[in-house]
């Protein structure tokens, strides 16, 4: 059995009267790539720092390796690589002064690997950490999160204003951590396009709430966007069912299902519609559907 | 091996590997018994989960175009010339498919789309070569 890696029950955290989560119960498999998607401000970041036990829970529990992280973050914190949004390194460090200050925390640092990265991201040794440019800082985040080798790599919104060579490199070390049997990486983003390419198994979090939680290629078979014609004109959509959003007028309406195939068909039947056509939905359209979907089922465009 | 991913028509990624080797054998640009990249180098190239390779190169042995070979790695299969002609009917009648239901949407009838395409062969410049499809089946 595939024991979690990350479990989290009913997290809620406020700050003020500013409601950051709300009742977030999730579980994150050992092995694999996990996305968490959600706009800004969705609560992606403090979600994270729970995890890593920068953020105490205000109710609810966080359990990493089954481990408490508060009460125990030598036990968390040494099987976990993390690069925070903000990259906060010491500014004031050389490179190999980085290199060897953060493996000092970690016993199982790896030397030889260090230096293949430092080599691979062509960081020079000698170069001032307040002095790299935005991808550089990036890359030298990357390696001090990942030369100890660790059983958890928790990446937050890694490729966030950075060009696309240096997100190849933040792609490809996803890659090549999973690609390492029995590895696991949490990452949060708002860039699709990536979360599709890498993620096995993705969570959206909205308004401190998780939308939806589930296998990449499930969410992918489960939505999908269908142009239908009504037989009698209507200025709102008829709600509920398998319907979670879309827009249209009178006859013609191009709806989102969150459904299989033979349940749209069926649901069509019963609105006495006709199917004029059903499409995939690429992980960015089943994003907007599920988080503003709701607000467009009343028929914007009539 | 060259392979274009796309995240925004909402094919997914396993299926756009399987369809473009499939493409890459049936149009001969991939050879029998030629290796296929390791699951892990083309997720590196490609920049996807390797299990997403996985699942295509699975995809792909299910139906005979490739076998893998012991400690060896992927390869294209054996003697596939008479599926490669079966394949790529196969793939134009999915583009056929779509062609169907777009005029199907239209309202233009059978009738006339398939004049439309006998009128369209005619234009085309190479229409010497279609009407003799034996000579360029692999």
């Amino acid at each position: 059995m595939n024991q979690p890696i990350l479990e989290i029950r009913d997290l809620k955290r406020n700050f003020g009267k500013k409601i950051a989560l709300d009742g977030v119960s999730l579980s994150i498999p050992t092995g694999g790539v996990f996305g968490l998607i959600g706009g800004n401000g969705a609560g992606k970041t403090t979600l994270l720092k729970h995890t890593l036990g920068l953020l105490s829970a205000q109710s609810g529990s966080v359990r990493i390796f089954g481990l408490d992280p508060v009460a125990d973050p030598v036990g968390a914190l040494s099987r976990i690589g993390y690069l925070s949004e903000n990259r906060d390194l010491p500014d004031w460090m050389r490179i190999h002064q980085l290199i060897s200050y953060t493996r000092a925390f970690y016993p199982n640092w790896d030397p030889e690997y260090a230096e293949k990265l430092r080599r691979d991201f062509e960081l020079d040794p000698n170069a001032f950490v307040k002095t790299l440019s935005r991808g550089q800082r990036a890359r030298a985040g990357l390696l001090v999160a990942l030369a100890h080798r660790p059983d958890l790599l928790i990446l937050d919104e890694p490729s966030s204003g950075l060009d696309p060579v240096v997100r190849r490199d933040i792609l490809g070390a996803i890659i090549r951590t999973i690609a390492d049997e029995g590895r696991t990486v949490l990452f949060s983003s708002h860039l699709l396009d990536e979360v599709e390419r890498v993620a096995d198994r993705i969570a959206i979090l909205h308004q401190g709430r998780i939308q939806l939680c589930a296998p990449m290629e499930q969410v992918r078979s489960g939505h999908k966007r269908v142009q239908l014609r009504l037989s009698s004109s209507v200025s709102h959509f008829p709600p509920g069912g398998i319907w979670i959003g879309g827009e249209g007028s009178r006859h013609d309406w191009s709806m989102v299902a969150e459904a299989e195939i033979e349940a749209i068909r069926e649901a069509v039947l019963l609105l006495n519609a006709e199917i004029l056509s059903i499409e995939p939905m690429s992980l960015d359209d089943i994003f907007v559907a599920r988080t503003a979907g709701k607000a467009l089922v009343a028929g914007v465009q009539s | 091996m060259h392979i274009h991913i796309s995240t925004q028509d909402g094919v997914p990624i396993y299926l756009q590997i399987v369809r473009q080797v499939k493409h890459q054998i049936a149009s001969g640009i991939l050879v029998s018994g030629q290796e296929l990249p390791s699951i892990r180098d083309l997720a590196e190239k490609l920049l996807v989960n390797p299990n997403t390779v996985a699942r295509a190169y699975r995809e792909l042995e299910t139906v005979g175009l490739v076998e893998k070979r012991r400690t060896a790695g992927t390869f294209v299969a054996e003697g596939l010339s008479p599926l490669a002609r079966r394949e790529k009917l196969r793939m134009l009648s999915e583009r056929m498919d779509g062609l169907l239901a777009e005029a199907h949407q239209m309202r233009v009838p059978l009738s006339d789309l398939i004049d439309l395409l006998n009128q369209r062969a005619k234009a085309f410049p190479q229409n010497s070569s279609i009407q003799n499809p034996e000579n360029h089946a692999s």
